[in-house]
């Protein structure tokens, strides 16, 4: 599968996240890489207005390959890129697989929401096979995402504000926290994402 | 529910850990990949990776180290000692930091917190502070005074390694910090680290209080109470702690135990 690449900060630990997890990971910007992966990952690192310029060159073939049905998996900042809009640095364009946008966390608490906090998950999903309700993820951001659709939201989490944490539609996934920082946990979710892009679940 | 952090720090000097050498459960307890493993399987809830020379000619050193022990863990991973600029900072994050702490670099020049938020985000700059006690007894202009049970104090700011005073008070000093950018302080007490006679807890708490990001308070870490007292009476976010892990006077279950009964919230 492909990692996208937005040029700045750490992106080792995805990949061996991943492979840890038992996929092979190329790092790229390049449009056939993303045509010939069978996953797509937009990793958690960065900020959304650069993000969403760097990847402008591969928007049109991201999106026609996402719509023709390959897997992806948005962490963090990759999952608030999937959606229509968000704020953070100013109003800007996301890529709008999904419907809805991006907020910042109230003021009342701590910004950003940094730590291990649990997930109540609402709906069975193939991302969380074996994971229990109430389990501890590592979170890092100071923005949420606010899905039009709430069937997409398969868990949440409550920080000032109960947010979505994990949001599912049909083959795209994603997670506001960091699966490849969060242990056994994450471990666990990266390889079932790994068993649905194989089909095994 | 978010939980209050334990983190273990490895100390590295020359690429070894060096309080680590008489941790009884590792038989090489000074390679820092090894003891990062040791703690990611015991749970920690992220580990602190301190170069504590960092003399530039050290750094392809440092580097490698930073990648190894990188490779070895799936908690976050922070990395501090010697970063001076934007090319370090990018240098330790492609070698597998979650986050950097910078220190000296931050007093010498502010804008380089600023000018790393910008460019990585500040959830990745974790801003490292040592303070010391200054007596207060006489009227201490533009200086944050709190009176302690050991009488009035102010917090003064050193850096290289706490060899060097700076005369920046240390309270108004993480205020700064935050503005600039800066995602979360490191706090260290030189007047307790080392002692394990407990943390600071008026230095703390006044750092908490002032300001609006997570605290990773450090220095002095003795027993579990310690930790508990620094969660609670002190307000930090996270406790930071090295000989209590490295000797095995404790594991971190048995801190995470001790404060989930006493209903502190913890990732057991």
């Amino acid at each position: 599968m492909c990692v996208i690449d937005y040029g700045v900060g750490n992106l080792r630990s995805i990949t061996k996240g991943l492979e840890k997890a038992g996929a092979t990971v190329k790092l790229t910007t390049k449009i056939e890489d993303i045509l010939n992966a069978e996953a797509i990952v937009l990793p958690g690192v960065g900020a959304f207005k650069d993000a969403v310029k760097k990847m402008e060159p591969l928007k049109e073939v991201l999106l026609k390959e996402v719509e023709d049905g390959k897997p992806i998996l948005g962490i963090c900042l990759g999952l608030q890129i999937l959606f229509e809009e968000s704020f953070e640095g100013g109003r800007c364009e996301g890529l709008a697989l999904i419907k809805g946008r991006v907020i910042r966390l109230p003021s009342e608490v701590k910004v950003p929401h940094i730590g291990w906090n649990t997930i109540k998950i609402k709906k069975k999903n193939p991302l969380l096979r074996e994971v229990n309700d109430g389990a501890y993820v590592y979170f890092v951001h100071s923005y949420y995402a606010t899905p039009d659709n709430e069937e997409v939201i398969v868990a949440t989490t409550k920080y000032g504000v109960e947010f979505p944490s994990v949001i599912c539609d049909g083959n795209i996934f994603a997670t506001q926290f960091h699966p490849e920082k969060s242990g056994e946990v994450g471990l666990k979710i990266l390889r079932n994402f790994v068993a649905i892009v194989k089909g095994s679940i | 529910m978010l939980t209050k952090r334990i983190i273990p720090c490895l100390d590295v000097k020359d690429g070894r850990v060096v309080k680590g050498i008489q941790f009884k459960n590792l038989r090489d307890a000074g390679d820092p990949p090894e003891l990062a493993q040791f703690y990611d399987e015991q749970n920690a809830d992220e580990l602190v990776f301190l170069d504590i020379t960092a003399s530039s000619d050290k750094r392809r050193i440092l580097i490698d180290v930073v990648k190894r022990t990188a490779d070895r863990v799936f908690i976050p991973f922070t990395v501090g000692g010697g970063i001076r600029s934007i090319d370090d900072i990018r240098q330790v994050l492609c070698a597998g930091a979650d986050k950097v702490a910078i220190n000296t670099a931050a007093i010498k020049n502010p804008e380089i917190i600023k000018e790393a938020a910008e460019k990585f985000g500040s959830q990745c700059i974790v801003c490292a502070i040592d303070a010391k006690r200054v007596r207060a007894d006489e009227e201490c202009k533009n200086k944050i005074v709190v009176e302690t049970s050991e009488g009035k104090f102010w917090w003064e700011v050193y850096i290289y390694g706490g060899r060097t005073p700076t005369g920046i008070d240390a309270i108004k000093w993480a205020c700064t910090v935050e503005k600039l950018g800066a995602g979360e302080i490191l706090l260290t007490s030189i007047d307790y680290d080392g002692t394990k006679n407990g943390y600071d807890i008026p230095l703390t708490r006044e750092v908490c209080r002032r300001t609006r990001i997570p605290v990773i308070a450090s220095g002095g870490a003795g027993t579990l109470e310690h930790i508990y007292q620094v969660l609670t009476d002190g307000e930090a976010d996270a406790a930071l702690a090295a000989s209590i892990f490295h000797y095995g006077t404790y594991s971190i279950s048995d801190v995470k135990r001790y404060l989930h009964d006493r209903g502190v919230p913890v990732r057991l």
